[in-house]
């Protein structure tokens, strides 16, 4: 047999080995008689030296080969094997991804704070702070500061709950020291009162907040229930600066379809005083039952602070003037989402809750 | 306020599209809520009564033979009763479509034909009686169609929601001066002054006003040859449509002169009246009158009363007047009352006995004293229209009053017009605009001044800010533009505001739904939660007793809120809420009570574990750390699974499960945890702690040493933990309790506490020598400070 034809049996024996092998294991097992000094490819490089000087090139490079091919052979089965057992290994690992134990775990926000949240980022966008005070208040801070004297007929417009605090109920408050009634706050009108008492102007700020009103609850009154009013006092602020402002968060709040509009009103603390509508959000004006025809729907009042108010909060009424506006932050949350009775809103139910 | 466009247009020649001009009242401020054209009602024909017959097969129904022809009658079945042979009635002939829709076809009742519908009131739209047949009377023409006969063809009736500083605007007189300064239209007041003959000599009446405060004016007159009866139909037909229900002639007359100018007025049967005397003066306490209404009702003193020459009550000021002077079918003489009253008082009164009516209305706002005369003589020219013979006038019309208020001119200045409405206004602008609504303007000196004097119908306005409301009224608030002026300053939320948000973030996160329970609770809601609260916040006046308290804790809510939804078969919820509480105070500088937020959750099917889990996450998303100190007997919470929260020294909740006692009173049949804390002190911990400087992460490698120990029940592992933390010092990195073992192979009254430490220094390796005298540190200070032994 030549060298050549010994180098090429060694070669096919080897390959025809490695094609024999079942597992990688076997595989393994093969290699010490693949390559290395016990492999047959690797006992015939000691025929190297019997081999005539003129052919040596040529049957090293045979050899050369011949090992090359048995590598490649080795590492295509190796790498065949690897994939196997991989995809054999996953295969155990299979999971249905349907099949998920229990509900989501995240909870859920009130639909009233989810909504006071909105209004307050839309109001902070545009520049306002946001202001609290307290839910029991005097009888100055919700009323009398506020151009509403004790025998005010308008006063009448708020079905007031006051406080039995026995003795202390006697107890005066800041103006003066005089005997006052204390109530649970009607609108979150006072925190305005608090705000302008010790802050000196410029005041952009909004008062969200819990107000009481002494109503029988049905589907669209609640003795209790949340309110958002606005503050600006300025140089120079005018009806048209409310106008623009209630504008602008309009179609920041409800989208560009939105527009709002202003119509007189009265209210004892806002001369000239407004009503403030806003398109229709169902019919987007052209008309509907909910906004009886009319297009528009009635949002909340506004107007140019009443004079008497600046001047009960120690501000000069001819050098600053000023606007407020308020409305229901409940009702907002009503007609956004088609709730149709007010009271669904507060019997804390999770399977309304956890509707938003 | 209702006003129909007929009855305006006597007073102005307002004309337009029925929408454009309810727009133009809403932009005037008189809001309207309900526009209607009136039906002209096709089909529907007067008809007369021939004959009523009962129906053979019914007794609910009878048959009634309706003549829209002259002696061609037509059978009809009806299931009214009140008609009568010969009555005039409306009649919806076959093929007629309702105002509701539907239509008139011929059909059989029970075997007989009707040929079309006789109508009620309600079902043309025409007022609210369904009851009975509407009855017409007689004298017009059978046949014809209803709407021509009652003089409504194309009429508009609007429903206007007016103000309470519109007292002008309570009448249609008011409603047709604005839309006329609107439309730019002339408006007047006709002159009634000549309509009766020449009054006859007579000194039947007087009058004594005590209280010329109550009452600065009373106006009254005489008339005879009054015949009581109905009134006509087109009066009967206005005062339907604007909501009054139609009485007598007499009634009505005076009720159509207060809607059409706003001055209620009284009349009186002067035969009942003793010698005609009519006195005014305040109540006394507890003094009693009869009402027209039947009712007896108990009067303060401070009350309005008119006075019979004895000094008996005979009327409520302004609300009511009494029965023993009403007038009736007898009535020949009529003492008419015409009277301006103190809106305060008025206010009080209707308030207090639950008397709120038309008149009663436009007195609590003011009406126009200005206007008695005129409305007497409206009141004498109506009732000489529709009484055949003609009415008697008495002697002259009695007036008595002091000296009444004249409006004081107000300066208006164009540059305070501009500054307040965001518009430069001239002179001449606002004169055009205050003119018309019966404002007088005088020029000054001044280029910006002018001398503004308000009539007497509008006593809200007084002031320069109150006219700049006028100006921009009449010119139109949505024409005036929009401007949006800037803050000087960044709009943001407070630290603390933020901090709010970012503890419902948590709650959320750790799956709790947020509720809002009633903060008004009833008086046995505190201890039915297991509380003890001395004096809780109570309302002076609540609504129902089982909303007199004000809560002094979230837990009664809460509980409520979770008890709800286990009977409505939602288990396991986890509820939470941040909301005020509220008790009295000890603070003597304040009249306010104690109120503060409070942060509280409520996790049904939980035990203690979870609601100590959660103030960890609390704790963990705050970066606050709260201690617990095992505390029994926390009001509301099981005795032996409780612990206050502290930070540092300061309480400031508690957490741990609800008393079974507790949950069994609100029928809930699994454990409840509980957690609740002051918001107002986490957030301040939190906002306290939040600038925590970085400390670098140590590049050196750490070391784990796991300890057991058995450790007495009485002592907390947090106690525990403490020590290790001092005892490991610096190198500590991280201390975990890992594992809480109990056996029956552990000592009765111990359990195992295993804690793992991760030691690491800054700057070097931790030698196994100095690993090792740190744990020796730690297991000595635990068995020298508690009753607690290593386990090997
Ligand atoms: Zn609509």
């Amino acid at each position: 047999m030549s060298v050549y034809e010994q180098i090429a049996q060694a070669r096919a024996s080897a390959i025809g080995e490695i094609e024999q092998a079942g597992d990688m294991e076997s595989l393994t097992a093969l290699e010490p008689m693949l390559f290395g000094k016990k492999s047959t490819l690797g006992g015939l490089k000691r025929l190297m030296g019997e081999v005539d000087a003129a052919d040596k090139a040529d049957v090293g490079q045979a050899l050369n080969q011949a090992q090359t091919d048995v590598r490649q052979a080795h590492a295509t089965v190796k790498e065949r094997f690897i994939a196997e057992n991989r995809r054999a290994q996953l295969e155990t690992e299979r999971l249905d991804l349907t099949e998920s134990l229990g509900g989501s775990n995240r909870g859920h926000l009130h639909l009233v704070t989810q909504t006071m949240e909105r209004l307050e980022d839309v109001f902070v966008g545009m520049g306002f702070t946001v202001s609290e005070g307290p839910q029991a208040e005097t009888d100055w801070y919700n009323f009398e500061a506020l151009n509403l004297p004790a025998a005010h007929p308008a006063r009448s417009m708020f079905d007031t709950l006051y406080l039995d605090l026995g003795e202390r109920t006697e107890i005066g408050d800041g103006d003066g020291g005089e005997a006052t009634n204390i109530l649970l706050r009607t609108h979150t009108s006072p925190v305005q009162i608090r705000v302008m008492e010790s802050n000196p102007p410029p005041i952009y700020t909004v008062c969200p907040g819990r107000v009481f009103r002494r109503d029988t609850a049905d589907a669209s009154h609640m003795p209790v229930f949340h309110q958002i009013e606005g503050l600006v006092i300025d140089h120079g602020i005018s009806l048209t600066d409310l106008a623009g402002t209630l504008n602008e968060f309009t179609a920041a709040y409800f989208g560009g379809a939105i527009r709002s509009r202003l119509r007189p009103s009265y209210f004892p603390f806002t001369e000239p005083s407004a009503e403030f509508d806003i398109t229709c959000v169902i019919c987007e004006g052209e008309g509907c039952q909910t906004c009886q025809r009319t297009g528009w729907i009635e949002l909340g009042g506004c107007g140019m602070v009443h004079p008497n108010v600046l001047s009960n909060c120690g501000i000069d009424s001819e050098e600053w003037t000023g606007f407020a506006f308020g409305f229901g932050i409940d009702r907002l949350a009503l007609m956004r989402h088609g709730i149709k009775d007010l009271r669904d809103m507060y019997t804390n139910d999770v399977r309304f809750l956890e509707q938003f | 306020m209702k006003v129909l466009l007929s009855w305006l247009r006597e007073f102005a020649p307002i004309e337009g599209d029925p929408y454009e001009l309810a727009d133009h009242m809403s932009d005037l401020g008189m809001a309207v809520e309900e526009t209607r054209v009136l039906d002209p009602l096709n089909g529907v024909v007067v008809a007369r009564v021939a004959s009523l017959r009962p129906h053979p097969e019914a007794d609910r129904i009878q048959l009634v033979d309706v003549e829209v022809e002259p002696n061609n009658p037509v059978q009809v079945c009806c299931g009214a009763f009140n008609m009568s042979e010969g009555d005039l009635i409306p009649f919806a002939t076959i093929g007629t479509v309702m105002p509701d829709g539907m239509e008139i076809a011929q059909r059989k009742m029970r075997g007989e034909v009707s040929n079309g519908m006789c109508c009620s009131a309600a079902e043309l739209n025409l007022g609210s009686d369904h009851d009975g047949i509407m009855i017409l009377p007689q004298g017009l023409t059978v046949g014809a169609p209803l709407m021509d006969q009652i003089g409504l063809v194309g009429d508009v009736l609007w429903d206007l929601e007016i103000n309470p500083n519109r007292p002008d605007a309570m009448s249609v007189a008011g409603v047709a001066r604005d839309l006329a300064a609107r439309l730019d239209v002339p408006f007047e007041i006709p002159d009634w002054s000549e309509s009766v003959s020449e009054p006859l000599e007579g000194d039947l009446a007087s009058i004594n006003v005590e209280d010329g405060e109550l009452c600065p004016r009373f106006t009254a007159r005489v008339i005879r040859g009054v015949s009581v009866g109905e009134s006509p139909l087109w009066m009967q037909m206005r005062l339907t449509l604007l909501g009054m229900r139609p009485i007598n002639s007499v009634v009505d007359v005076s009720n159509y002169v207060m809607l059409e100018l706003g001055t209620p007025n009284h009349t009186y049967d002067l035969s009942l009246v003793p010698n005609g005397h009519i006195g005014v003066r305040r109540a006394t306490d507890g003094e009693t009158i009869l009402t027209l209404d039947g009712q007896e009702r108990t009067l303060l003193s401070g009350d309005g009363l008119i006075v019979n020459e004895d000094s008996e009550p005979i009327g409520i000021a302004g609300v009511m007047g009494g029965a023993t002077t009403e007038i009736s079918a007898s009535t020949e003489a009529v003492l008419l009352e015409l009277a301006s009253w103190e809106s305060e008082s008025i206010a009080r009164t209707s308030q207090r006995l639950g008397l709120r009516s038309e008149a009663s209305a436009r007195f609590e706002r003011g009406t126009d004293w200005k206007l008695n005369i005129n409305a007497v003589q409206r009141f004498c020219y109506l009732l000489n229209e529709i009484t055949p013979d003609g009415i008697e006038l008495v002697g002259e019309v009695l007036d008595v009053h002091g000296a009444l208020p004249e409006n004081e001119a107000v300066s208006v200045r164009n540059s305070r017009m501009s500054l307040l409405l965001g518009r430069d206004f001239t002179s001449t602008e606002i004169r055009d605009l205050l003119v018309p609504i019966g404002f007088d303007v005088e020029a000054t000196d001044s280029e910006d001044v002018q001398l503004v004097t308000v009539p007497s119908f509008r006593p809200d306005t007084e002031t320069e800010t109150d006219i700049a409301e006028e100006v921009a009224r009449h010119y139109g608030y949505s024409s005036l533009g929009t401007t949006v002026p800037r803050s000087p300053d960044a709009g943001r939320l407070t630290a603390e505001q933020k901090t709010r948000r970012t503890i419902r973030q948590i709650m959320i996160g750790s799956g709790l739904v947020e509720a809002m329970p009633n903060p008004f609770l009833a008086p046995d809601d505190v201890s039915k939660a297991g509380l003890s609260v001395e004096n809780p916040v109570q309302l002076l006046n609540p609504l129902a007793v089982e909303e007199s308290v004000l809560r002094p804790s979230l837990l009664p809510g809460l509980l409520t809120s979770v008890g709800y939804n286990y009977s409505h078969r939602n288990r396991g919820v986890r509820l939470f809420e941040t909301g005020a509480v509220f008790g009295a105070s000890n603070d003597s500088t304040s009249s306010l009570p104690d109120e503060y937020e409070q942060l509280a959750a409520l996790l049904s099917d939980s035990d203690a574990a979870s609601a100590v889990g959660l103030l960890r996450e609390l704790g963990d998303g705050l970066k606050v750390e709260f201690r617990l100190i095992n505390t029994d007997d926390l009001p509301g919470l099981h005795p032996t699974r409780g612990a206050r929260i502290c930070i540092g020294e300061v309480e400031i909740g508690s957490v741990g499960e609800i008393d079974p006692v507790v949950l069994e009173r609100y029928e809930i049949d699994d454990r409840c945890a509980w957690l609740d804390l002051r918001v107002d002190q986490i957030i301040q911990a939190a906002i306290a702690d939040s600038d925590v400087p970085y400390e670098p992460v140590s590049t050196f490698p750490s070391s784990d040493v796991d300890l057991a120990f058995l450790v007495d029940e009485g002592v907390q592992a947090s106690a525990i933990e403490l020590t290790l933390r001092n005892a490991a010092g610096d190198e500590l990195q991280d201390l975990q309790l890992f594992d809480v073992f109990r056996s029956d192979q552990i000592d009765q009254g111990s359990r195992s506490l295993a804690f793992s430490i991760r030691l690491q220094a800054k700057d070097r390796t931790l030698g196994e020598e100095e690993v090792g005298g740190i744990r020796q540190r730690c297991i000595e200070a635990v068995e020298t400070s508690h009753k607690a032994t290593l386990r090997s």
